[in-house]
């Protein structure tokens, strides 16, 4: 039987950059995916609202690991084999889209509708409206609570280690089934995203005071 | 598209499935009832508790809300024992369902204590109300009222969450899902049944809560 030593300690370190590789992946994939979400959801298409809300309302209202088992075991029904590295990044894209679409949703409904109005009188259209006047203003407001669901994001990806997925979480699993000192290694892996999430919870904490005291004025 | 579904194990199953929907709905109750207990001395603690009270609050929540649940489940189920601690799945996932629920929690219900404006307490202590009709008539419902949102939301975060205690196979929805699986192999049609299982109790969940709210909750509020 192997002993906690530095070997294994190194192992579930090295296996940090997989949970960070995979949360940006589900971040950048779930920013495009939010977005659209958010333009679907605050859109005057009856259509594209109805879509998003039901998008919304399914990965919002479901466990994010059965998404995971879904689409992992949804790929062969399609007659594609998922390995966990995608399977695991498509259902966190879909998941953080749901929710960073409803966060943006709220942002954009946020600013007065007399900017809508006004960009109109110009002449602007959907695209120019929304990239030049719209969505700026909705970014300073969204910044806070985004980053506040980044932590969200990262925990989220200890799921993938469910699947198979050789992230912290099931390097943690792999070491303890090899030495038995979970204590030791379930401090580590709980330790890694802490190191993580907490200076991310802390950013979004300072943006939204400073959001606050700005309002404030 | 080749495949050919095959949802006839699934429904012959549907004891089972019945019986870990169950399971999943009382796990998820009682860690709410329980972690309210916790959030209600850790809210006290951190609102008027002394400062090294304070300091252990504020420590036991930074560190729930900054690592998964999947780890603090593993941590409970694992290491605890290693210490000496005997106990069954079903009651780690339990705990840990609790403390994790009472992190959140205490910071709803501090933000609901703090959402009554101290003029309105002055103001029914010099109408003569004793302490606690104060707590009943001017803190307890406006209080109730400005969290109920975020409260009921948390637990159907924690309900959904709450799938993955089948990682140390305790006997909820989804550890059915699994033993179901890995005895017929017709993964995909499990768990598209069972994530439709737990839309419907989503959605069963936050409509009865809306009910609760139009029939308690729902009058108008200063403006």
């Amino acid at each position: 039987m192997r002993t906690f030593g530095f070997p294994e300690f190194l192992f579930i370190l090295e296996a940090a950059k997989w949970t960070i590789a995979l949360s940006m992946i589900a971040f950048a994939g779930g920013a495009v995916g939010g977005l659209l979400v958010a333009l679907g959801r605050t859109s005057e298409n009856a259509f594209a609202r109805r879509a998003a809300a039901v998008f919304v309302q399914i990965f919002q209202g479901t466990p994010l690991l059965l998404q995971l088992f879904l689409v992992f075991f949804g790929g062969p029904v399609l007659g594609v084999d998922l390995n966990p590295w995608i399977a695991a990044g498509i259902a966190l894209i879909l998941n953080t889209s749901a929710f960073l679409g409803e966060i943006w949703r709220g942002c954009i409904q946020a600013i007065p509708h007399g900017q809508t109005e006004a960009a109109h009188a110009l002449g602007l259209h959907y695209f120019a409206r929304m990239r030049d006047v719209i969505l700026p203003q909705a970014f300073k407001i969204a910044l806070p609570p985004t980053v506040g669901y980044m932590v969200q994001v990262v925990k989220g990806t200890s799921l993938a280690a469910i699947i198979g997925f050789a992230e912290v979480t099931r390097a943690g699993q792999i070491i303890n089934n090899a030495t038995f000192q979970p204590l030791i290694v379930f401090s580590l892996v709980a330790a890694i995203y802490f190191a993580l999430c907490w200076p991310l919870s802390l950013l979004a904490a300072r943006m939204e005071r400073r959001q606050a005291a700005a309002l404030a004025r | 598209m080749n495949y050919n579904f095959q949802f006839h194990d699934v429904f012959a199953a549907w004891p089972l499935l019945l019986q870990g929907t169950w399971i999943t709905i009382q796990l998820s109750l009682t860690a709410t009832v329980l972690g309210l207990a916790v959030a209600i001395v850790c809210a006290w603690a951190k609102t008027s508790g002394p400062a090294p009270a304070r300091w252990v609050v504020n420590a036991y929540i930074e560190l729930i809300r900054n690592t998964p649940f999947l780890v603090q489940l593993f941590f409970f189920f694992f290491a605890l024992p290693a210490l000496g601690l005997r106990w069954s799945a079903h009651a780690a996932a339990l705990v840990a369902m609790v403390v994790n629920l009472g992190a959140y929690a205490t910071e709803i219900i501090r933000a609901g204590i703090e959402s009554v404006p101290r003029g309105q307490i002055e103001a029914g202590l010099a109408l003569n109300l004793k302490r606690h009709q104060v707590f009943r008539h001017i803190i307890l419902k406006p209080a109730l009222k400005a969290i109920y949102p975020a409260l009921t939301s948390q637990f159907i975060l924690l309900m959904l969450s709450s799938a993955v205690v089948s990682a140390i196979s305790a006997d909820d929805l989804t550890s059915v899902a699994a033993n179901l699986q890995s005895q017929t192999f017709r993964s995909f049609e499990i768990y598209i049944v069972v994530t439709g299982i737990y839309l419907a109790l989503a959605l069963a969940f936050s409509a009865l809560f809306r009910f609760v709210y139009q029939l308690t909750l729902n009058y108008p509020d200063r403006r």
